[in-house]
């Protein structure tokens, strides 16, 4: 939300981030963006505007050219870095280990992490139970829809507990009628454990109907053109896709990925 | 949290519809493989009367029992000899192989040291090496040499296939690693190992048939006496004209490469069982 108070302390503050690849591309030019605790923000953009890079450099699997970047539990100064299982992270892929059940997939980062089977356990079934995955701890992905294999690899990135949940195109492999009902349990799932989250996608339903605001993205160079606010309140449930407001941020948003698109 | 879709195979239900059908489902698999046997047992033996072929070209399959009854003491003892060479050979392959491909995947370098090496291994015809072999073991343990032989034709599939399956882990699954700040032997004991382990035992099934093959072959170029696997058998048979003994080592032999080969395949299933594609998807 834009009103946040100027004494919040971002969760993750990217500043004149730039990437530039070897062979000369500009994937990301003069990247400036606050996100703070409790917000739900998408990046929304044409294929090649960044999107996903920008992400994976806040989580830290790309390295940025140029400018700074704070990441959660991050002290550029002290010389602090973030800590695994601070930033949580969700691929486009499951991204699943196929020869673990669900139980040890979920269970991985803290196993990692130096925690025991038996001290994990309780989070783990915990966080199956909330993504309604209770009954299929020892199944294996590859007995897994496509849905429920990306509830399982949303459980894994929240086992952690992390201050900061990346999500990149999570949804898109899905159909749209599973794709609208994970959409509202991410809602809820969210709500309930009240993390921040940034969303790359580039569907405009998709990004109305999640964040709280939404930062539009054109491509080559790609580079922030614009935000825009989403005050529906929360709880969303399916009605809010048929609510005049729901088309209206639709249309606001069509309008600013179209200049994107020009630009 | 209701699912939005039902799991594509779920334990219970499959099985449950394996049950009742086990026996069928055995019968269906091996019928067709057992009677295909027979009936060419039976034109073998059926052609040999109809066209006085001689025994000592083709003799008849009923011959071939006769022959296998009668020398039956001696031909298990030349089973065991030749099994024993061959699985030493395979456990020794295996081992090696598996070790060689955590060295050479340890750093780039230690592959470009020793990897072209591996493979100008690989391409020497072991039946050039095996005379100096088995000069260097001496004719007094012609078995260790034949070991040596056989472990370095097995060796090669196990050492590239577990380097290319320590290699082939998913980007994705990387990423995940990495995010996690996985240490390097976290890395390499959550993931590279079980994603190299189809690998690993795709090769362990090639070079236990290799192991097979490369056993027999160094017996035969060991040569007389010095050996008494089922080689040597077939060899002296040849010699003595006796086709129908030679007939009954051969049996033997294939009957040994695919006794290792279901063994091997076995515990492939097993380890592989619920995860693997290659493993699943039983219905046809």
């Amino acid at each position: 939300m834009t009103d946040m108070s100027p004494a919040t302390q971002p969760v993750m503050r990217m500043q004149n981030l730039d990437k530039v690849y070897p062979n000369g591309t500009v994937a990301l030019k003069n990247l400036f963006l606050d996100v703070h605790p409790g917000e739900f923000v998408s990046l929304l953009g044409p294929s090649g505007c960044g999107k996903s890079t920008a992400l994976k450099i806040a989580a830290g699997l790309a390295e940025h050219s140029a400018g700074r970047i704070q990441r959660p539990g991050e002290d550029e100064v002290k010389g602090i870095r973030a800590k695994a299982g601070d930033i949580g992270f969700v691929f486009q892929e499951p991204n699943l280990m196929p020869w673990l059940p669900v139980f040890d997939n979920v269970f991985l980062p803290l196993k990692l992490a130096g925690m025991s089977r038996a001290d994990a356990a309780p989070q783990v079934e915990a966080i199956l139970e909330t993504v309604g995955l209770a009954g299929f701890a020892a199944s294996y992905p590859r007995e897994l829809s496509g849905g429920m294999k990306m509830r399982v690899s949303i459980s894994r990135a929240l086992v952690t507990k992390p201050k900061l949940l990346l999500m990149d195109e999570p949804f898109a492999a899905l159909d749209e009628i599973t794709r609208n009902k994970i959409s509202q349990d991410l809602l809820q799932l969210w709500q309930a454990t009240g993390s921040t989250v940034i969303f790359v996608t580039h569907s405009v339903f998709e990004s109305v109907f999640l964040s709280n605001r939404i930062v539009v993205m054109a491509a080559r160079p790609g580079r922030i053109i614009g935000e825009i606010g989403v005050d529906a309140p929360y709880p969303r449930d399916a009605s809010f896709r048929l609510s005049p407001d729901y088309a209206a941020h639709c249309r606001e948003v069509s309008a600013l990925l179209t200049r994107a698109m020009e630009s | 949290m209701a699912d939005e879709s039902v799991p594509l195979a779920h334990p219970e239900t499959k099985r449950l519809a394996e049950r009742p059908s086990r026996l069928t489902t055995v019968l269906r698999e091996t019928g067709p493989t057992v009677a295909a046997g027979l009936a060419f047992i039976a034109l073998w033996e059926l052609a040999v009367h109809t066209f006085g072929i001689s025994k000592f070209v083709l003799p008849p399959p009923s011959m071939i029992v006769v022959s296998m009854i009668a020398d039956f003491p001696y031909l298990m003892h030349a089973l065991a000899f030749t099994a024993g060479i061959t699985i030493a050979a395979f456990a020794a392959a295996v081992v090696s192989g598996i070790l060689g491909g955590l060295l050479l995947t340890l750093h780039r370098d230690v592959e470009r040291m020793l990897w072209p090496y591996a493979i100008a291994l690989q391409v020497t015809p072991m039946v050039a090496i095996a005379p100096l072999v088995i000069i260097w073991v001496g004719l007094d343990r012609v078995w260790l040499g034949l070991m040596i032989l056989a472990w370095l034709v097995a060796f090669f599939p196990m050492l590239a296939n577990t380097v290319q399956g320590l290699k082939s882990a998913d980007r994705g699954l990387q990423d995940v690693m990495t995010l996690y700040q996985a240490s390097r032997w976290q890395r390499f004991r959550h993931l590279q190992l079980p994603a190299a382990l189809p690998y690993i035992l795709t090769g362990a099934r090639i070079s236990s048939s290799l192991a097979v093959i490369g056993g027999v072959v160094a017996e035969f170029v060991a040569g007389s006496g010095a050996s008494t696997g089922l080689a040597w058998v077939i060899v002296e048979s040849g010699t003595m004209l006796d086709v129908p003994r030679m007939f009954a080592a051969l049996f033997i032999l294939s009957v040994f490469g695919l006794a290792i080969w279901w063994l091997t395949s076995m515990v492939q299933a097993r380890l592989l069982s619920r995860w693997h594609e290659s493993e699943m998807g039983g219905e046809r």
